[in-house]
C-alpha cells in the first residue's frame, strides 16, 4: 500500500466515528466572515498601529509622491535603489531627478545585486489598519519577491483607498489574487526578533527599515 | 431571595471534613445565620476528583453513585470549596457516560447542576453579599485555580470579602498562578510543586497579612505547610470562616 | 560515507539522555540562570499576550470559530487532504506522503541528492524538529542550517530547544554572546571581534553569518502553519525574513507539514490570522507573513514539493477526546502561561513539545510505551489557565485527565501498582459515608496524638514527599460529622 492510502486509510479508519458526511452540517463553523471594525477613523489607525512597528509613515497628497520617495530615501540614507516594473512614471522621474543610483529589474537583477541595492519602492495591494499590515500581491508596482526582500530599505507607497478596517476585509480582497495563485506577502513594520530575552530588535533579515507613505485620497 | 428556612444540603466534602471540620462547622453556621435550613446527608463523602484526576476512572464512579443518592433529593447542595463543586460538575456526568451508565450520568448532571459553590450560592442564590461578618485583620486572597477557573466564581468571593467589616483586605502578588498543590501532583512531582508553592508563600509573606484566606482548604493547606514550616506567622483561613465571624464571635482560625 | 567523517553541523545532544518528568525537574529546577530567565520571558509574554487579546472585541467568538474550522478539518480529514493535494499538485507542486518521521527524512534526502545540494537553508518548524531532519540529513552528508535566530542559538550550542516559538529562551544574552563568539566562526562567517551581549548587536552579527547562506543555497526547506486545501495555498507566519529568505531565493523548496495542518479555504484565514500572532508573540501581528499557492514563474523557487507527514497524527485524530490537540496551531500561550513550565523550562518533558501541548500531544503521538511518556500527562497541577489562553480553545485539563486514564489502565493491565492499590482503597472508602466514618477512627486518633500541633519532616513514603517541605496541621479529634451528630442531629441548636 502507497504511504498516500496507508495514511488515508487510517485517517478514515481513526473518524469512524463521523457519521455526517458534508463537515458544514457536521461542524458548523459560528463565525461571520469578512466582517469590518467601526474603526472612526481607518487611516489614522493605519498610521498609530504602523508607527506603532517602529516603522516612519508620512501622509501625503497624490502629487507628493515623488517628492516623498526622493525624501524617504534620503531620510534612509539610500544611495541606490531598484524601481520594480509598472511604478508611475512620475515617481521613477522624480528618483533619476534626485541623483540617485536607480536600477531596474529589466533585465532580471541577480540575487548578489539585489543584496548590495540599498533600497527598494514599491507600492501595495491592500492595508489592514487595525494590525498595521500591508499586503503586497507582487503585481505590477511591487515586483518580485525578492525585490522586496533584499535590499535593505522599503519605501512603500499606500493608496487611501487600499486601506481597510481589520484583517477579515483585507483577506477578502486578497482572495482573488490568492485564488489565481499569486504570492502575497504580509508586511506589518520591518523585520524583527525577539528571541534573545524576548525584548524586539528591528531589523533581522529582510529589510532593516519600512517607510510607508500613505496618499490621502 | 429565597424564602427563609429554605432547606440547604451540605456537602462537607472529605478534606474538610476529616481534616478541617470548622470549615463545615463555619459553613452551616453561616447558612443557618442567613435563615437557611441546614442538612446533612451523613451518606456524603468525596466529589472522586483524587481517583478521577489520577486516571483511575474504575475507582471513581462509586463516589458519583454516592453523591446522587446523598444529594439527590435536595434543590440546592453547597459546598465550602471550588474544587470539590467544580469537580462534581465537570466531571461526574463523564465519569458516568465512561462507565455506560446512562440513569447515572442524567442523575448527576441533574444534581451537578444543582450544586453550588458557597460564595455562588450566597451572591447568585441568597442574592446577598454583605453577609454581616467581622473580621478585624490583615488579609489576602488566593482565588485558587478550580474556583477561578473550573468552577468560575468570579469575583464572588471579593465582593463577599470587601464587604466584611474590619478587614483589611489586601491584594497577592501573581494571585492568579497555582499555588503547586493540583492533588496527586504535589506527589508525583514533589519538587515542582515545592517549587510553586515556596513562590506563593514568598508571595503572601510579601503582603504583611496576618491571614491567607481562600476557597479551597486543599491550596491552604499547601501553602500554609510552607508558611508554617517557615515560621512565618502567617495563618490560613477558609472564607467561610471569615464569613461566619461576627463581631459577638470573632473567628479564630 | 565513513563513520568517521567529521560532523557538517554541530552535534546536538539527544533526547533520549532525559529521564522521565518527576527527576528531569530536579536538575531544572537547580539552574538558577535558567530559572531567573524563563521568569522574565514568560511574564513579559504574559503580559503582552493579554494586552493583544483584550484589545480584540469578538475574542471569544474568534476563539471558538478557531476551534470549530479545526474540529471540521479533522472530522473531515480525508476530504481535504485529497482536495488539499489536488490543488497543489494542479499548482505544480509535487505532494508526497510519509507514514512517519524516517519516510518523510528519507524524501528530503532524495530530493537533496537528486538536486546534488549538500546543504540546506531551514526555516523554524516543528515538524522537521519532530522528525529529526538535521540528524538525518547530516546522516546522508547533507548539512541543515536553521536560520532562525533562536534555533541557531540552540544549533551553534549544542543545544536543544527548550520552547515551541522561542527555542532559546533558556539563555540570556551573555550565553547567546559565548554561543556566537566560540562557534560561529567554525560553521561560517565569525562574529564580530568585540561583539557584545547587546541584542541588537547579536541579531546583526546573525545576519551577517546567515547572508551568505541564503545567496548560496540552492535548496530550502520549511515547514507550514497553514495549507488551504480549497486552493493548495501554503502560509508561512514568522517574524525575521529568514523564511522570506528561504521561501524566496533557492530553486528547490521542500515544506514538512504536519496532516492537520490544513484549512478549508482562504476566508478561514481571517480567524486564525488575528489569533496567531496575539496568542503567540503577543504582537498585533507577525512581522512577515508569506503565501504561496504553487510555483510563480520568474519569482521563487521554481521546483516546489510539499510532505504530508502522519507520524502518530492518525493515532491522536482515533481518539475522541484526545483529537482536540490536534487543533494545535503551536503558538505556544499554553507553555508561557504555565507555572510548572515557568519553573522547569522545556527539556525536562523530553522532547521538542513541551508545556501543557507536549504534555497532551508527545504521549498521543508517541504511545504510552516509555515511562516518560507515561509521565508526561501527570505533569500539570491542572490548574487550567492553559485552557483559557488557548486561541482554539484545547481543553487541556479534560485531555490530562484522559490521558492519566489510559496510563493508569496501561499500568494495570500490566501488573497491579501500589498507586492502583490505594485508588482501590480510596474508591472504597469514598463509596459510602460510613466507610468514611470508619477510616476517620484513624485521623482521629492521630489527632489525639498530636493534639494541636504541626506534623514536621517524617520520612515515610508518600506523605514524605509532602512532608519535606511543608508542615502540617494534625488532624482534628472529632470530625465535622461527629460534630454534626452531637451538635445538630436532635434538634438542637
Amino acid at each position: 500500500m502507497s504511504a498516500r492510502e496507508e495514511i488515508l486509510r487510517r485517517v478514515r479508519s481513526a473518524t469512524a466515528d463521523v457519521n455526517v458526511s458534508d463537515p458544514a452540517l457536521d461542524v458548523p463553523v459560528h463565525w461571520r466572515y469578512g466582517q469590518p471594525l467601526s474603526t472612526p477613523d481607518v487611516l489614522a489607525d493605519l498610521v498609530e498601529k504602523v508607527e506603532d512597528y517602529k516603522a516612519t509613515v508620512v501622509r501625503v497628497s497624490d502629487a507628493e509622491v515623488g517628492a516623498a520617495i526622493v525624501t524617504a530615501l534620503r531620510g534612509l540614507d539610500a544611495a541606490s535603489v531598484v524601481l520594480p516594473d509598472g511604478l508611475p512614471d512620475e515617481w521613477a522621474d522624480a528618483v533619476l531627478d534626485g541623483g540617485l543610483a536607480v536600477h531596474r529589474d529589466d533585465p532580471e537583477l541577480s540575487h548578489a545585486e539585489l543584496n548590495v541595492i540599498d533600497a527598494v519602492v514599491t507600492t501595495s495591494a491592500v492595508a489592514m489598519a487595525d494590525s498595521g499590515t500591508i499586503a503586497l500581491d507582487h503585481g505590477p508596482g511591487q515586483g518580485r519577491r525578492a525585490l522586496t526582500l533584499l535590499p535593505d530599505r522599503h519605501i512603500c507607497v499606500v493608496r487611501a483607498d487600499q486601506i481597510v478596517s481589520d484583517v477579515p476585509e483585507g483577506i477578502a480582497r486578497l482572495a482573488p489574487a490568492l485564488r489565481a495563485r499569486r504570492p502575497v506577502t504580509w508586511l506589518s513594520g520591518g523585520s524583527a526578533t525577539s528571541d534573545i530575552e524576548l525584548s524586539r530588535v528591528e531589523g533581522v533579515h529582510g529589510p532593516r527599515r519600512l517607510w510607508v507613505i500613505l496618499v490621502d485620497a | 431571595m429565597l424564602s427563609p428556612g429554605t432547606r440547604v444540603a451540605l456537602f462537607a466534602t472529605c478534606i474538610n471534613d476529616t481534616m478541617k471540620p470548622s470549615i463545615p462547622i463555619a459553613t452551616v453556621k453561616l447558612l443557618e445565620r442567613l435563615g437557611c435550613t441546614v442538612v446533612y446527608p451523613s451518606k456524603q463523602t468525596c466529589c472522586g476528583q483524587i481517583m478521577t484526576n489520577t486516571g483511575y476512572y474504575k475507582d471513581a464512579v462509586p463516589t458519583v453513585r454516592n453523591y446522587v443518592d446523598s444529594f439527590g433529593e435536595f434543590d440546592y447542595i453547597v459546598g465550602p470549596s471550588g474544587s470539590c463543586v467544580g469537580s462534581v460538575r465537570e466531571q461526574h456526568a463523564m465519569l458516568a457516560r465512561w462507565a455506560k451508565d446512562a440513569p447515572l450520568e442524567e442523575a448527576a448532571t441533574a444534581v451537578s447542576g444543582r450544586t453550588y459553590e458557597l460564595t455562588e450560592f450566597l451572591v447568585d442564590v441568597l442574592g446577598v453579599t454583605d453577609v454581616g461578618a467581622y473580621f478585624p485583620h490583615r488579609v489576602t486572597y488566593h482565588p485558587t485555580c478550580h474556583s477561578m477557573r473550573i468552577t468560575k466564581v468570579g469575583d464572588r468571593p471579593m465582593q463577599l470579602l470587601k464587604a466584611v467589616r474590619g478587614i483589611d483586605l489586601v491584594d497577592l502578588p501573581m494571585a492568579d498562578q497555582c499555588c503547586g498543590f493540583g492533588g496527586t501532583f504535589s506527589v508525583k512531582n514533589p519538587d515542582v510543586s515545592i517549587a510553586m508553592a515556596s513562590d506563593k508563600a514568598r508571595h503572601v509573606r510579601s503582603t504583611d497579612a496576618e491571614y491567607l484566606v481562600a476557597g479551597d482548604q486543599a491550596c491552604l493547606m499547601n501553602i500554609g505547610g510552607v508558611l508554617h514550616r517557615q515560621r512565618s506567622g502567617i495563618k490560613t483561613i477558609h472564607l467561610a470562616e471569615i464569613l461566619a465571624s461576627t463581631e459577638e464571635e470573632v473567628w479564630v482560625a | 560515507m565513513s563513520p568517521t567523517r567529521e560532523r557538517l553541523t554541530p552535534e546536538p545532544p539527544s533526547w533520549l539522555g532525559i529521564p522521565p518528568f518527576p527527576e528531569a525537574v530536579k536538575e531544572a529546577l537547580g539552574k538558577a540562570e535558567q530559572r531567573k530567565n524563563l521568569r522574565h520571558a514568560t511574564g513579559t509574554i504574559r503580559a503582552k499576550r493579554v494586552a493583544r487579546a483584550d484589545e480584540v472585541d469578538n475574542w471569544e467568538e474568534l476563539r471558538t470559530a478557531a476551534a470549530q474550522i479545526k474540529d471540521r478539518v479533522g472530522r473531515h480529514l480525508d476530504d481535504y487532504l485529497v482536495q488539499a493535494e489536488k490543488a497543489m499538485t494542479d499548482a505544480g507542486v509535487t505532494v508526497h506522503w510519509a507514514r512517519d518521521g524516517k519516510e518523510a527524512n528519507r524524501i528530503v534526502a532524495d530530493i537533496a541528492k537528486a538536486k546534488g545540494v549538500d546543504e540546506v537553508v531551514k526555516i523554524k518548524s516543528m515538524a522537521t524538529q519532530e522528525i529529526d531532519l538535521n540528524e538525518a540529513l547530516e546522516a546522508e552528508g547533507i548539512a541543515a542550517w536553521e536560520t532562525d535566530l533562536a534555533e541557531l542559538i540552540v544549533q551553534l550550542g549544542h543545544d536543544l530547544p527548550s520552547h515551541i516559538l522561542v527555542p532559546a529562551i533558556h539563555r540570556n544574552r551573555s550565553e547567546v554572546r559565548e554561543i556566537f563568539r566560540t562557534e560561529m566562526g567554525t560553521y561560517g562567517t565569525p562574529a564580530p571581534a568585540g561583539v557584545s551581549d547587546n541584542p541588537e548587536e547579536l541579531t546583526a552579527a546573525a545576519r551577517t553569518h546567515l547572508r551568505d547562506k541564503f545567496l548560496r543555497s540552492k535548496m530550502a526547506v520549511s515547514g507550514g502553519n497553514f495549507i488551504i486545501a480549497d486552493t493548495g495555498t501554503l502560509v508561512i507566519v514568522e517574524s525575521e525574513g529568514n523564511g522570506r529568505m528561504c521561501l524566496t531565493l533557492p530553486e528547490t523548496l521542500v515544506s514538512v507539514v504536519g496532516i492537520e495542518k490544513l484549512l478549508p479555504t482562504i476566508e478561514d484565514l481571517e480567524v486564525f490570522l488575528k489569533l496567531l500572532p496575539r496568542s503567540s508573540t503577543g504582537e498585533r501581528m507577525n512581522p512577515y507573513t508569506s503565501f504561496w499557492t504553487g510555483v510563480t514563474p520568474g519569482d521563487g523557487p521554481q521546483d516546489l514539493h510539499v510532505i504530508l507527514l502522519d507520524n502518530g497524527r492518525t493515532n491522536v485524530l482515533s481518539d475522541p477526546v484526545g483529537r482536540a490537540a490536534l487543533r494545535c496551531i503551536r503558538c505556544s500561550a499554553c507553555l508561557n502561561i504555565c507555572p510548572v513550565y515557568e519553573r522547569v523550562g522545556g527539556h525536562a518533558y523530553g522532547s521538542m513539545y513541551p508545556g501543557p501541548i507536549g504534555a497532551i500531544l508527545g504521549p498521543q503521538l508517541r504511545g504510552l510505551e516509555e515511562e516518560r511518556d507515561r509521565a508526561l500527562p501527570y505533569a500539570s497541577t491542572l490548574c487550567g489557565a492553559c485552557n483559557d489562553v488557548c486561541p482554539v480553545r484545547i481543553p487541556f485539563t479534560d485531555i490530562l485527565v484522559h490521558l492519566r486514564h489510559k496510563v493508569a489502565e496501561y499500568k494495570s493491565s500490566k501488573h497491579p501498582t501500589v498507586e492502583g492499590g490505594i485508588m482501590k482503597g480510596a474508591g472504597w472508602v469514598m463509596s459510602d459515608g460510613k466507610h468514611l466514618a470508619s477510616v476517620q477512627v484513624a485521623s482521629r486518633a492521630a489527632g489525639k496524638l498530636y493534639r494541636g500541633k504541626w506534623i514536621g519532616p517524617m520520612p515515610v513514603p508518600l506523605a514524605g514527599r509532602w512532608l519535606q517541605a511543608r508542615d502540617v496541621e494534625a488532624p482534628p479529634t472529632e470530625t465535622f460529622r461527629e460534630w454534626w451528630k452531637k451538635n445538630r442531629e436532635g434538634g438542637q441548636k
